[in-house]
């Protein structure tokens, strides 16, 4: 056999050639279908939640609260609460998170900066419900009962970590020669963070604060022993109140089937808001990401 | 005496000035006050930390006196006996962790894969949109649908089959109630996917493409030049594993909805189980002893320490990879 020949026929696709292009093909099939399952599952769960909660929506289960099996009842007091709760932590997380997002991003160097860092991410995996249990011990327990005002504490304590890490990258984005050209003209290294840096970086600042309400909103484990939840509508931050989380958990876990469709009802309306801040903050960033 | 004082003065200047200095190397007071007041919010984060394994500990104090490290491996929880031990609980999260890991890991992989190696730009970007709205969704409302879809699902037709086919090994045995373990793990691996997915597509992104470029041209599939990246970004990965791991084991409210809540240790995946959280969640209000209430307070401090370990090494992994790539670039 001469060299010519033995070309021609390697170039003829040889057994193990073929074997790896099948294998290829497969693994490509199978990341391919791995998504599309993923992806399937999201939809199959928003289009149940639709379909399950649609029926149960109306203008009166929106605004009336909670009423005996039977009597029908509304979930008015939980989106109150949930709103209160909100309002709540975000007065405090927000501001502090942002505070500690500039710190990190401007004076963010040295050894303190990278242990801050490193506690703020892991402080982000930190489970909800160890977040309540610390509530719990350092407000509901000196107070004696539980309140709105210790909700409101450990969801803003959720808030920080996640508002801190978001402000931090937008910050890190604003080109350093816009602070270089408001140095250069004299202004205070204070001036030049409020008054060019952070309105320079505002929309994404307020695209993680955004993100941050739509995580927070969805807490239910944090709640359970701070807020506690609430049949009545209550505005006092002294008092335990109700909130849509909750209000979902314990008409889940109940035997009536009126208050299962009263969870599913309520789960469309939490989803809503939260899809909703979700895609909003997805269409308003398309650009930059 | 008068030079002891003096020094005192002298002391307390170059003190003042030192953190002068600190506050403000412009030495403007305007630039003190704002770095102090940022410090101050840092300095806040760091003692609630602190504050935290310190509240929790002090409050756990009772249980930790009374059991010691027996707490870690007794398998007695009965309040009304004033017995407790965690070790139902440690078994049920650890246990529901690792089956969420063996079908979410493999599942991630695929789709950070397909999103970063294979799919055109047009189609990855709505598509890694979608997978990231599968972490929007609270976890109270995976445990809704895992009550009312999810478990009568596995009930009728994926655990019979199971039984039938693999009731010979001890995982698959006993009466099948659609609530328990098996359907807590696929719950926990439904709600980690997109975190791992996530790290993962920005550990593979961070791989240079010379290191594709180099694969191709040495003639290698695209299957092939995909296992260079995953072998250059293993320890990513393995940091987005452990992220994951992290989630799982402290996730509380879709779990504690469909595992069934039972202190037993069971070796079918078809029985009732109990996790750390949900212990926590399901028996915190009604804890009205003194005992009962510290008890719950160390679960709850051991999740925090663990989830801490578990995360820290998470991103002491991911930043090593990522940060490596963005120095070359």
């Amino acid at each position: 056999m001469n060299v010519t020949e033995e070309l021609r026929l390697k170039s003829k696709l040889p057994r193990g050639d073929r074997h790896r292009r099948v294998t290829s093909a497969a693994m490509t099939a199978f990341t391919a279908a791995c998504t599309l399952f993923a992806v399937g599952v999201l939809l199959v769960i928003l289009a149940y939640i639709a379909w399950q909660g649609i029926g149960s929506v109306s203008l009166r289960f929106l605004l009336d609260s909670p009423r005996p099996v039977g009597e029908g009842g509304g979930i008015g007091n939980a989106i109150l609460g949930s709103i209160v709760l909100l309002l709540l932590s975000s007065s405090a997380g927000m501001p502090l998170g942002i505070s500690v997002g500039v710190y990190l991003s401007e004076f963010g160097r040295g050894r303190f900066a990278s242990l801050l860092r490193f506690v703020v991410d892991t402080l982000t995996g930190i489970p909800s419900i160890v977040t309540g249990v610390f509530v719990y011990t350092i407000v509901v327990l000196p107070l004696k009962h539980f309140s709105a005002l210790a909700g409101g504490i450990a969801l803003a304590l959720i808030m920080i970590p996640i508002v801190a890490r978001t402000t931090e990258e937008m910050i890190k984005l604003v080109p350093q020669s816009l602070r270089e050209g408001a140095l250069a003209l004299g202004a205070p290294q204070w001036r030049v963070t409020l008054g060019v840096v952070i309105p320079a970086a505002a929309s994404g600042i307020a695209t993680g604060a955004m993100l941050a309400v739509a995580r927070v909103s969805g807490e239910t484990a944090p709640l359970l022993f701070t807020a506690f939840g609430s049949r009545f509508f209550s505005h006092y931050l002294d008092q335990p109140i109700a909130s849509l989380t909750v209000q979902i958990y314990s008409y889940a876990i109940s035997p009536y089937d009126e208050w299962h469709a009263q969870a599913w009802a309520a789960t469309l309306v939490l989803m809503t808001l939260i899809l909703g801040i979700n895609i909003a903050v997805r269409f308003f960033t398309r650009k930059k990401f | 005496m008068s030079t002891r004082t003096s020094t005192a003065a002298h002391d307390k200047l170059k003190f003042v000035g030192r953190l002068r200095r600190a506050l403000s190397p412009t030495g403007n007071a305007g630039d003190a006050i704002f770095r102090g007041l940022m410090f101050c919010a840092a300095l806040l984060v760091l003692i609630v930390v602190g504050g935290m394994i310190i509240a929790l500990a002090l409050k756990s104090l009772p249980s930790i006196r009374q059991f010691g490290f027996s707490f870690l491996w007794s398998r007695e929880w009965n309040p009304v006996k004033s017995e407790f031990g965690a070790l139902p609980f440690i078994y049920g999260t650890v246990v529901s962790s690792l089956l969420a890991l063996l079908i979410s890991v493999p599942l991630s992989l695929g789709i950070a894969i397909f999103l970063v190696e294979q799919a055109p730009h047009y189609i990855a970007r709505p598509i890694t949109f979608l997978v990231e709205l599968l972490a929007a969704i609270p976890s109270v409302v995976y445990g809704l649908w895992g009550i009312f879809v999810l478990a009568p699902f596995l009930r009728v037709h994926v655990e019979p089959p199971l039984a039938h086919w693999f009731g010979w090994a001890p995982l698959f045995q006993g009466p099948i109630t659609g609530i328990g373990m098996l359907t807590g793990g696929i719950i926990l691996a439904i709600m980690v996917t997109p975190i791992i997915s996530s790290v993962v597509r920005d550990v593979l992104a961070a791989v240079p493409n010379s290191q594709r470029e180099a694969a191709l041209a040495l003639g290698a599939t695209k299957w092939e030049t995909t296992r260079v990246v995953l072998i250059n970004g293993a320890p990513g990965i393995a940091g987005a594993v452990m992220l994951g791991l992290g989630r799982a084991l402290g996730e509380t409210m879709a779990v504690t909805m469909v595992i069934g809540n039972r202190a037993e240790i069971s070796a079918s995946l078809f029985a009732p189980s109990y996790t750390i959280a949900s212990a926590i969640a399901n028996e915190f209000t009604e804890a009205t002893q003194d005992l009962y209430l510290s008890a719950l307070v160390e679960l709850g401090l051991i999740l925090f320490l663990v989830t801490f370990v578990v995360n820290g090494l998470a991103r002491v992994l991911v930043w090593n990879v990522t940060r490596k790539s963005g120095a070359a670039a």
